[in-house]
């Protein structure tokens, strides 16, 4: 009994972390079919940044606390910044190229980040323990976790409620809704798409980097994290469907009680897990769990 | 006259729109029949029932005493019925030439009746090119040409397949009003060489007329007539759904 | 055409020969260049059928793990045989999961074979006989039988890989200029134009999927001999992304693009890992994004005469 516990609370856990970086990148996809691989990337930015905003706070004397402060900081810092700049200053250009070019362009980003992370930061590993520490440990059934766990459940949930209530609930969600079904509708329509596309793309950026800032405290920020998480995000992305809200969140629920219980069970496969569930979800499912319906073609 | 086409209680739903509904129809050898209908009413989904691009909901399609009902359109267009398309599929990065040579060259190797038929690529090609007046634009890409002309590759690409059955989707939508005749002219005289049974789907009444012996009209998924152009061009319900003729009840 | 391509073929072939032997010191860097070239031109094959993947490491992978495995527990050290053996291993799984890539297009295409490369790494990492993270060595000595020249194993090597990719250039341009290399372009075009003239699109990208992993295994076994060395790395995605890049830079306008490409990148990472090991990937990113923009043939369209499109 204890180990099915223990799976659920592993799973549940993991689960939430994957939704917080998957969520920024089918939403980017829904809106604007861009496979963004540099999502990866802005996670890490947000995991240095996260760092050296806290570090920094730590150094001048200020009370720990304020470093979950840092964090939403780093988070909104780097979405502000990296967002409208890739965004505006490149991807504007190249829309209208197929799906896959854009992803290579993406993918060239995510290279250019990856060293720029180097420049800036160096390639040692960094690390910001006081967000995680601070809040100390809970105990059920005889198990310990961090309450950290718990905070990255919490926030997991709030995001995706936000999302969900934006989309369905707010006009502004009603016209992203627009512009995920039909683009040149949308504008036909008058709808700015061109700065739907901005706000959507600086959001994206921002929940990239929270999952960075989120997670900075629990690990050894340093080069490759972005490259590790991104193929992570991709799996859960295109197992819930791309552009799927819902899709994701189930996705992550999956993926993360399947890992959990490979951890526990058959610790050789755990890595493969995630891969495996995605192709076997393909599978099934060859467009994921929540597909987009198409429009007869001929 | 030999049956060559047959349609048994077709239907075909999409959850609540139904875009075949109860279709029985019955062609014969090297007759050329017009489908008529306004927008939606289920020409186009005959065509790709017929092909295999659809499934049926129901009932079954028969072709020369063979139940082809749940064939892909690879395995149909094997067997002798080819078709062209609204929006002609072209292979747009290559030029006429080239999408000849791609087609010729499948039809060569996979269709039985063309296989034999077909003993040099580039000569076939060339009778193509030359009965569908493409030799102007041999060397152009499909994504260059004029409409019309690529409704003419389109159905030459059709025709490369030495078929038994061919069903053209409105050939002459698209294409200027003074060039509609000439383009079915040459069409119906390509065709005439090789003794072809012909399906097309036409809006213009003009055209079904002059070139077809039998016409059904379509509404709603269903066929409300069936007979020669003539006959039916008049028929009440034709002239309200399909001509428009708002003034048809009074007759 | 063929004749021009066969002649510059043959030109290339003497003009590495004359390289490895005139620059020893760069051996190393031009046969795995070769290696890479050769897993490049599988990747063309797939681009012109319209398909990128982004897990071809995983046949990489798969074609050096072959050959190190043959050393290690069978104690081969036969280049020819390794070779063989990682195109054969490399194909046979092609064969079994083409079945399944075979109904998948562009982002999914890539996706899907992201995870199967993902998964080997996977399975690699976790296998502590066959190394886990660190892989293992392997070496050689005999060439088809042959025992290799004392002190010249290297250059027997080099000299290897360059006639191996001679005859895969070779061959995939006569498969390219031939029908089924017509119909990888008509594909990539108008799928359903394909299946409508009469012919199995599915058959022919499973045909060209086993091709493409054929030539990556053998680029693998290749790449394993000359470094000498193994590990998972080899299917991480990241490797693939490499393989991408390159062919992106090569363009798909010739079999000898993708050597170009290769050399190209192979020459820049070699000097960029010396002297600013923390940015040679942006430089790779600037290029990648100069490419796509401003020549989206790769670098071969530059010796093309483009046609134009309106």
């Amino acid at each position: 009994m204890q180990e099915v516990l223990a799976i659920l609370i592993d799973g549940i856990t993991y689960a939430s972390w994957l939704f917080i970086i998957a969520v920024g990148l089918t939403l980017v996809y829904g809106v604007m079919k861009i496979l963004n691989v540099a999502h990866g990337s802005l996670y890490a930015l947000g995991a240095y940044a996260a760092t050296s905003l806290g570090g920094y706070w730590l150094a001048h004397g200020y009370p720990p606390v304020g470093t979950y402060g840092m964090l939403a900081l780093a988070a909104i810092a780097v979405g502000l910044v990296a967002g409208p700049l890739i965004e505006r200053g490149l991807l504007r250009r190249m829309y209208g190229n197929e799906e896959v070019v854009l992803v290579l362009i993406t993918y060239a980003v995510f290279l250019i980040l990856e060293d720029l992370s180097k420049l800036l930061w160096g390639v040692d590993p960094l690390s910001i323990p006081e967000p995680y520490s601070l809040l100390g440990n809970f105990e059920i059934g005889g198990l310990v976790y961090p309450n950290y766990n718990l905070l990255l459940l919490a926030v997991s949930l709030l995001v995706g409620a936000a999302l969900a209530l934006v989309l369905n609930g707010t006009r502004q969600g009603k016209i992203l809704q627009a512009v995920i079904h039909d683009r040149e509708m949308s504008a036909a329509v008058g709808i700015n798409v061109s700065r739907v596309y901005l706000v959507t793309f600086t959001v994206g950026a921002m929940l990239a980097a929270m999952g960075g800032a989120l997670t900075a405290p629990s690990i050894a920020v340093q080069p490759g994290i972005s490259a590790d998480t991104i193929v992570l995000a991709f799996a859960v992305v295109v197992i819930g469907g791309l552009g799927s809200l819902g899709g994701a969140a189930l996705g992550a629920v999956l993926v993360g009680l399947v890992r959990a219980w490979a951890v526990h069970k058959w610790p050789e496969v755990e890595l493969f897990s995630v891969y495996a569930v995605m192709a076997l979800v393909l599978i099934l499912r060859p467009k994921g769990l929540f597909a987009v319906p198409e429009a007869r073609k001929i | 006259m030999t049956k060559v086409l047959e349609s048994r209680g077709l239907n075909k739903s999409f959850g609540a729109v139904t875009a075949a509904a109860d279709i029985n129809v019955s062609i014969e050898q090297d007759s050329v029949v017009g489908l008529i209908g306004s927008n939606g009413a289920g020409k186009t989904t005959f065509i790709n029932l017929v092909t295999g691009y659809l499934q049926p909901t129901s009932g079954s399609i028969h072709y020369l005493d063979r139940d082809i009902t749940g064939l892909t359109p690879r395995q149909i267009t094997r067997l002798g019925i080819c078709r062209s398309f609204q929006i002609p599929q072209l292979f747009q990065s290559l030029t006429v030439q080239e999408n000849l040579h791609v087609g010729v060259g499948i039809a060569a190797r996979t269709h039985p009746q063309a296989g034999a038929a077909i003993a040099d690529e580039q000569q076939e090609i060339q009778t193509l090119i030359e009965r569908f007046n493409l030799r102007g634009y041999r060397s152009q890409l499909a994504s260059q040409l004029p409409e019309g002309v690529r409704k003419l590759l389109d159905i030459a690409m059709a025709v490369a397949g030495r078929p038994n059955v061919l069903m053209l989707d409105e050939p002459t939508s698209g294409v200027s009003a003074d060039e509609k005749f000439r383009l079915m002219d040459m069409v119906m005289q390509a065709l005439k060489a090789q003794g072809v049974t012909v399906l097309f789907v036409e809006h213009d009444m003009d055209i079904v007329e002059r070139y077809t012996h039998r016409v059904l009209a379509f509404y709603e998924g269903r066929i409300i007539a069936d007979g020669e152009p003539a006959a039916v061009l008049k028929d009440a319900e034709v002239r309200k759904y399909v001509i428009g003729d708002t003034h048809a009840g009074a007759h | 055409m063929r004749d021009r391509t066969l002649v510059l073929l043959a030109a290339a072939l003497a003009a590495m020969l004359a390289a490895g032997f005139l620059l020893p010191q760069w051996i190393n860097t031009l046969t795995i260049a070769i290696a890479w070239g050769v897993v490049v031109v599988g990747m063309m094959l797939m681009m012109r059928t319209g398909l990128v993947s982004f897990g071809q490491g995983l046949y990489y992978c798969l074609g050096g793990y072959s050959a190190a495995v043959l050393h290690k527990f069978y104690d081969i050290g036969d280049i020819l045989v390794m070779l063989l053996a990682g195109m054969l291993v490399a194909a046979a799984v092609a064969a079994v999961l083409g079945l399944l890539m075979a109904k998948y297009r562009d982002i999914f295409f890539a996706m899907l074979s992201l995870a199967f490369s993902m998964i080997l790494f996977g399975l690699l990492v976790k296998s502590e006989q066959l190394g886990s993270t660190d892989g293992f060595g392997l070496s050689v000595r005999s060439v088809a039988g042959a025992a290799l020249p004392q002190g010249h194993e290297r250059f027997v090597v080099f000299a290897g890989a360059a006639v191996v990719a001679f005859v895969a250039a070779l061959a995939m341009h006569r498969y390219l200029a031939s029908h089924l290399g017509r119909l990888a372009g008509a594909i990539k075009d108008n799928e359903l134009r394909v299946e409508y003239m009469g012919e199995s699109v599915r058959k022919l990208i499973h045909v060209n999927y086993v091709i493409s992993a054929a030539l990556a295994g053998a680029g693998g076994a290749l790449a394993a001999i000359t470094i000498g060395h193994v590990d998972p790395e080899m299917s991480f995605w990241t490797q693939s992304g490499e393989f991408v890049f390159i062919t992106i830079l090569s363009g798909t306008g010739s079999v000898l693009a993708p050597f170009l490409g290769a050399i190209i990148f192979e020459t820049v990472r070699s000097f960029a890992y010396e002297h600013s090991p923390n940015t040679w990937q942006m430089v790779l990113g600037f290029t990648m994004l100069l490419v796509i923009m401003f020549l989206p043939g790769g670098l071969w369209s530059i010796f093309q005469r483009r046609r134009e499109a309106a």
